[in-house]
């Protein structure tokens, strides 16, 4: 994957550069707004990784001239400015996520692949597939080898988003938002008691199990044979 | 400035001006139109009377021949408060009359004139002073006749009239600067004092009050605002410092852990095993700070009313049911039931985020504080709930765990207060700061209730206009 990073610290972006190249990501950077909206136009990349206040030109406008010359590649937009409305914000400009300063590796890296995978045909598919397990997104059913699985809507949501990013890795922000719809830390970690709910009803009593817990980072759901 | 020129400058004082002048203009042209028609009246009825006298001297003259004017000019000069007379030749001699002087030329043009004269007086006495008098002459068989009324009397109503307006003139324009000199002085004085004191207060001594003088006019009421202003800036400045004093200690605590532990294991460590461990002690340290840097800019926020850009309008029962599911398995894995009973629409205007968070960190607390170990045998419950005070919406947590007693139930709003009992649980002790802070903002409150036994805390916000059940 080519990712472009257009952020005015340096030493973060060292060591985004560095962490990206360790997980098997290239990843190009930008110092300031100008000189990374020319990269992003000309550059065939995969996501691009903005910093909300760059020198020259800030992070909002190089994504409204990037959709505004047709460029679609997935944004996440980086910002110091956590609270909701900043984020709306982002989001309204075009931005694909938004991710709040400080954050842990293991987030940015978790969203930028889940960006990569948006793109790709699975948001249309209505039926998804890991292994034997089948989650029917039209008449909402879900079958494990064949045997109808009883989940409640929450589940079902929270199945069907772990199914979408299948073979990434989901953090429990990820799905707090994406689930919940909700921006903000429910101090206890209320995310794991529902993973493990799900779990047991989608692996109890089968011999390979498809939930996996991603030490560290968050939730994968995977065919165990890979 | 001078102290007069200060005076000069008041509100009060040009208003006083301004009405002093208004009255004048009024007065005077009242009793410019009185003296105008005063002396109007008069000259119509003294015209008369000299026409009346004329027409009674002519038929005299027409019945009697000049013998019989003269005969009644004679008798009617002697009358007392007669009217004035004279009979001339021609040439201009006397021949009868009262008069002794004349201004020159009046007897030459029949018709109607005023003129200064002199009454011929008895003999013996001395000579009569000029006065004014309006006459008329007409001509009979060749002799001038004059008649005419002295206007002494118009003139001195006349006199007394504008003299009255020059008096009350005076009068007014005294009391109503003397008036206005002292009524600018009072207002002007209570304005050097309010001035003073927000001086004083500037300059630092915020415990200053605007002086109130208790007659609650709107001066009193000025000061009132800005006195009730003043103690909502103090309690915000102890607010913020006690809020800062807080920060220094709860943020540099887990500082100072997290830079002894790693000194720690520069110090101490013998291989890489103790060097991973002190850097995950590192990142999970930082992580909580990171935790409660957030919470306490979102409870900044909240109480800066900054969130109030966006209000949505939306059911408070929905956020119950979504907060109550968000929980409801965290609650069973603790062995708690979590209800929620939230089944009518409860309109609320408001962020709903901010009530989102709100009421998870009270659901949050419930499990945490009530969890079975600490019931005495109470069911092991929690009940999540939305109702109806008057025209408040309800947004309440119930929990039967060892509650709060009655004496910390204000202070463990503040920031960062947790109780001795609670110290063993995780957190920062800044949730229900958070949940007061969202309901502030909203117009509402959050009131700690004794929930026999256990916690009641309710959110309390104001009610929305009805929004439909979607």
């Amino acid at each position: 994957m080519r990712l472009l990073i257009i952020e005015d610290d340096r030493d973060a972006t060292e060591y985004l550069v560095k962490a990206f190249r360790e997980v098997g990501h290239v990843a190009d950077q930008a110092g300031d707004g100008a000189e990374g909206l020319a990269l992003a136009l000309e550059g065939q990349y995969d996501v691009l990784i903005i910093d909300r206040m760059l020198p020259k030109r800030d992070g909002l406008s190089i994504i409204a001239a990037l959709r505004a010359q047709s460029v679609e590649t997935p944004v996440l937009i980086l910002s110091a400015l956590g609270q909701v409305d900043d984020r709306v914000k982002g989001l309204h400009a075009g931005g694909d996520d938004y991710l709040a300063k400080p954050y842990a590796f293991s987030e940015l890296l978790a969203r930028v692949e889940a960006l990569t995978r948006r793109r790709g045909s699975r948001g249309e598919e209505t039926v998804y597939r890991v292994s034997d397990l089948e989650l029917n997104r039209l008449s909402h059913e879900v079958t494990r080898a064949g045997q109808e699985l009883q989940l409640q809507p929450r589940e079902f949501r929270l199945l069907e988003y772990l199914m979408r990013h299948a073979g990434q890795v989901v953090t429990r922000t990820m799905l707090l938002e994406n689930v919940w719809d909700y921006h903000f830390d429910p101090q206890t970690n209320v995310i794991d008691v529902h993973i493990s709910r799900l779990r047991s009803k989608i692996d109890k009593g089968f011999a390979q199990p498809l939930l996996h817990t991603v030490r560290g980072a968050g939730y994968m759901i995977r065919d165990g044979v890979r | 400035m001078t102290a007069l020129g200060k005076l000069l400058r008041t509100t009060a004082f040009k208003l006083t001006l301004v009405y002093l002048l208004i009255f004048i203009l009024f007065a005077a042209s009242l009793l410019g139109y009185l003296a105008l028609n005063t002396r109007r009246l008069i000259t119509e009825q003294i015209t008369s009377t000299i026409e009346s006298e004329i027409k009674t001297l002519t038929e005299q003259y027409e019945q009697g021949g000049l013998r019989r004017l003269f005969f009644a000019v004679q008798i009617r000069s002697r009358r007392p408060g007669s009217s004035l007379y004279l009979v001339t030749t021609p040439n201009g001699e006397g021949l009868a009359g009262n008069i002794s002087a004349l201004e020159p030329g009046v007897l030459d043009h029949p018709g109607w004139r005023e003129t200064s004269y002199r009454r011929l007086e008895a003999p013996g006495a001395a000579e009569g002073t000029e006065h004014r008098a309006l006459v008329e002459v007409v001509q009979l068989g060749g002799f001038h006749v004059l008649v005419g009324r002295d206007l002494e009397e118009r003139e001195r109503l006349y006199g007394i009239i504008s003299n009255a307006g020059r008096w009350s003139f005076a009068l007014v324009v005294v009391l109503g600067l003397v008036g206005g000199f002292f009524v600018s002085r009072r207002v002007l004085s209570r304005i050097d004092a309010m001035t003073g004191t927000a001086q004083v207060i500037m300059a630092g001594d915020l415990a200053g009050r605007l002086p109130v003088a208790g007659s609650g006019d709107e001066l009193d009421r000025l000061a009132d605002a800005v006195n009730a202003m003043l103690d909502r800036i103090v309690a915000l400045m102890h607010g913020l410092s006690e809020v800062s004093d807080n920060i220094a200690h709860d943020l540099k605590t887990p500082l100072t852990r997290l830079r002894n532990r790693c000194e720690q294991a520069l110090r101490g460590s013998t291989g890489e095993a103790d060097y991973r461990a002190a850097l995950e002690y590192t990142i999970e340290e930082s992580d909580e700070l990171i935790r409660t840097f957030d919470a306490l800019l979102m409870i900044a926020r909240a109480e800066s009313g900054h969130a109030r850009d966006d209000m949505t309008e939306f059911d408070a029962a929905e956020i119950a049911r979504d907060v109550g599911e968000l929980y409801e398995p965290l609650a069973e894995e603790k062995g708690l039931a979590l209800k929620v009973d939230a089944a009518t629409a409860a309109p609320v205007r408001g962020n709903r985020e901010l009530v989102s968070q709100a009421l998870a960190n009270l659901v949050d607390n419930a499990i945490k504080y009530a969890a079975p170990g600490k019931l005495n045998g109470q069911p092991a419950e929690i009940m999540v709930k939305t109702g109806r005070e008057g025209e408040r919406i309800t947004l309440s947590v119930e929990d039967r765990g060892p509650g709060i007693p009655e004496a910390d139930r204000g202070r463990v709003v503040e920031r960062f207060v947790r109780l001795e009992q609670s110290r063993s649980e995780p957190g920062s002790g800044l949730g229900l700061s958070l949940a007061s802070a969202v309901a502030r903002l909203h117009g509402g409150e959050l009131k700690l209730e004794d929930n026999h036994p256990g916690l009641k805390s309710t959110i309390a916000l104001p009610r929305a206009g009805p929004v439909g059940t979607g």
